[in-house]
């Protein structure tokens, strides 16, 4: 399987604390894949290194079949790039419609003058249709979007993700606060998308973990401790130590 | 600082009247036109027609000259001022960047068309004058003469290099635009790159505001120091009294506000205005979303910048006089507090707000205001409005963030779909949190 992202030798430090160390990680084209670890073990950070948020202290992140660097790119750029990032805390534009949130993620051109002049086409509008159709929005397109429950907001960021087409999606903890139902069409969101594309999930909840059915990364003080199937991790003495253990 | 309660701006937008379900089949209609999707547009260019028509019918020039040649000027500057105050909503209410600089391009555009005013006007005076003298005067030694005549003032006579146009109406007039839509550019490049934000980016225009005060009060800036350019009500070569002029000027300063109001009101209503309206509820998200936040600033306080340019261009000759005093750093604050008793991020409450405080102030400062006797106390408001105004002005961000403008509502939303107390899930969700926090 070829590599689509490629991240080696990381290290990131905040005021002498070593967030992330030395961190090393892999993701192929189509794959899904689970990230669990302890609070504070680097997950979010790991995100916001990739997305362009933070920059690395050392080390190389590789993206695409061409191999480029994504440490010199804005974080606008990495977007337009293909990776696309759900926040751990649902963020949507909660004064806009659930349409308007879709139409603005909606992969087109992002410079300012084609935005002015932008109209949407028919294709654009059945695209969103769609897109609301798959995270179960359809019959609240023409709503403003914070009045929609916490769960609907984590699929409408879900929502606008897919929206961009991205080849990678970071997904940061879409589970939180949601109900047992919700949680169960959230799996299906997630793996529906990790047949065309990367998608990495962080969680805390083993139980979604493992109706994900993936490949699982351990992260712990900013480094990989483990790696492998849901099984093969949490029989891992090392893992149940530092997590399951606790 | 401000929170808004709930945003207003986005109630029109360009997808209105596509339907909630996906299977009416109106969902590849094409989106209906502006006005029609946007009826306060419609009402406001229907006031505003109104109000020019009774103003002229009245005037001196035209009517019974119930409404004086001098009141004219004030309701034609006012014009003008809902013009600066519409650029200030843009970018303030509806891309949340708090210029306290706009001001400052207001008054470059007044300075712009103030040159071409003074320079032709003088010209034509020094004409005249040295036209019975015996020998016709060389075009050189007019020259001459204008320039002592401007420049005696501040000890020169020498046309200093920023005057280099000024004999041109066309060039002065694109400076009017390009003199603040560069200096915007320049500015907001080197703030927005650098991620200045929030209070920082307000300071940060509040320096540029003083820096270019300060520099234009200096004898040696070129544009006559503390004296400013007078005489700016003249127009050069036109025979006309002040009152049919004053018209004119009235004229011109509501199609202006009229044609800013549409320009505004298509800026932010298709996806841009949704693209600007997320960079003000939370920025890193759009970036996330692949948006360059900067090139978007960038654009929407150059722009402004420039609608502050001709707001000014056209104020300044009805006052008749600009001097630096006008770009003090407190005027740009003033049109903040306009634009948030008026009501963010709703056009029409930035015209509201701009023309109801900028009236009652001049009211009350103009001394026409009767003194209230307390008996302990005589309240003078030339003294006291001020601190009404600024108490009006906490009052408002505290209790009515909405503003004026927000009495709107309360007509409006009785008639809208009640969707409070819409399930919130099993936890409130968090209203327009900042970026999440990790
Ligand atoms: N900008 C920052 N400045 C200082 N410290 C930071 C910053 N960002 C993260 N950290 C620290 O880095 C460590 C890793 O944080 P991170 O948010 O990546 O953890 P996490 O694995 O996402 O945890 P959680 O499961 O609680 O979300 C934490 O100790 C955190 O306090
Ligand atoms: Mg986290």
């Amino acid at each position: 399987m070829s590599t689509l992202l490629e991240v080696s030798g990381v290290s990131v430090s905040f005021d002498g604390f070593k967030a992330i160390n030395n961190l090393s990680f892999q993701i192929g084209k189509a794959e899904l894949r689970a990230i669990i670890g302890p609070n504070g073990a680097g997950k979010t950070t790991f995100m916001d290194i990739v997305t362009g948020k933070t920059r690395p202290d050392e080390g190389r992140i590789l993206w695409g079949g061409k191999n480029r660097s994504l440490l010199a790119m804005s974080e606008a750029r990495i977007a337009r790039e293909g990776i696309g990032r759900k926040f751990q805390k649902p963020t949507v534009f909660e004064d806009q419609t659930v349409r308007e949130n879709l139409l603005m993620a909606l992969k087109n051109d992002r410079g300012p003058l084609a935005v002015l002049f932008y109209r949407p086409s028919a294709a654009d509008l059945q695209r969103v249709v769609d897109l609301a159709e798959e995270i179960g929005l359809q019959d609240h397109l023409a709503r403003k979007s914070g009045e929609l429950s916490h769960g609907q907001k984590q699929w409408l960021e879900i929502g606008m993700l897919l929206a961009q087409e991205p080849r990678l999606l970071l997904v940061d903890e879409p589970a939180a606060g949601m109900t047992p139902e919700e949680r169960e069409h959230t799996t299906a969101l997630l793996v529906e998308a990790a047949r065309t594309r990367a998608v990495v999930v962080v969680e805390h909840d083993m139980e979604f973990v493992r109706r994900l059915d993936c490949r699982v990364t351990v992260l712990h003080e900013g480094s990989v401790l483990a790696e492998g199937s849901l099984d093969h991790v949490t029989a891992n003495q090392k893992v149940i130590d530092v997590y399951l253990g606790r | 600082m401000l929170d808004a309660a709930k945003d207003p701006s986005s109630g029109h937008g360009y997808l209105d009247g596509l339907g909630a379900e996906p299977t009416t089949g109106r969902r590849g209609d094409a989106p209906k036109p502006l006005i029609v999707r946007n009826p306060s547009i419609l009402v406001f260019l229907t006031a505003l027609a109104l109000f020019t028509l009774t103003v002229t019918v009245l005037s001196e020039a035209v009517g019974p000259g119930l409404i004086s040649t001098s009141f004219v000027k004030t309701l034609g500057k006012t014009l003008c001022l809902c013009l600066v105050a519409i650029a200030m909503d843009l970018v303030w209410g509806y891309c949340g960047i708090l210029s306290l600089g706009h001001f400052a391009f207001f008054g470059l555009g007044g300075y712009m068309i103030g040159m071409w005013l003074m320079y032709e006007r003088t010209r034509d005076i020094v004409a005249t004058a040295m036209a019975e003298a015996p020998i016709p005067p060389t075009d050189a030694e007019i020259v001459d003469a204008i320039g002592t005549q401007i420049f005696g003032v501040v000890g020169s006579s020498e046309f200093p290099l920023v005057w280099a146009f000024a004999d041109s109406l066309a060039i002065q007039l694109a400076l009017v635009v390009l003199v603040p839509g560069v200096l915007a550019l320049v500015f907001g490049w080197l703030a927005f790159r650098s991620r200045v934000t929030g209070v920082y980016l307000s300071i940060l225009t509040q320096a540029m505001t003083l820096a270019l005060a300060l520099y234009l009060f200096q004898n040696d800036s070129g544009l006559r120091g503390n004296n400013g350019l007078s005489g700016l009500q003249n127009l050069p070569g036109v025979a006309a009294p002040q009152s049919v002029v004053s018209l004119w000027f009235f004229w011109a300063s509501a199609a202006a506000l009229g044609l800013g109001y549409l320009l505004a009101a298509w800026l932010v209503s298709g996806k841009f205005g949704s693209v600007i309206r997320g960079i003000r509820d939370n920025e890193a998200r759009v970036r996330f979303l692949g948006y360059s936040v900067e090139g978007y600033k960038l654009f929407i306080f150059a722009v402004t910048a420039m609608i502050a340019g001709i707001a000014g261009a056209l104020y300044y000759p009805q006052a008749g006089i600009i001097n630096p005093a006008e770009i003090a750093p407190i005027a740009s604050i003033y049109l903040a507090v306009w634009v948030a008793i008026g009501g963010r991020g709703r056009l029409y409450g930035a015209v509201i707000g701009a023309a109801f405080v900028s009236l009652v102030s001049s009211w009350f400062t103009g001394g026409q205001a009767p003194d209230l006797p307390l008996g302990f106390y005589t309240v003078k408001w030339v003294d006291w409005w001020l601190i009404v105004l600024g108490l009006s002005f906490v009052l408002v961000t505290l209790f009515a963030p909405r503003g004026i403008g927000g009495l709107v509502d309360l007509w409006t939303e009785r008639r809208a779909p009640d969707r409070h107390g819409a399930d919130l899930g099993p936890d409130p969700g968090a209203l327009r949190e900042q970026e999440a926090t990790e």
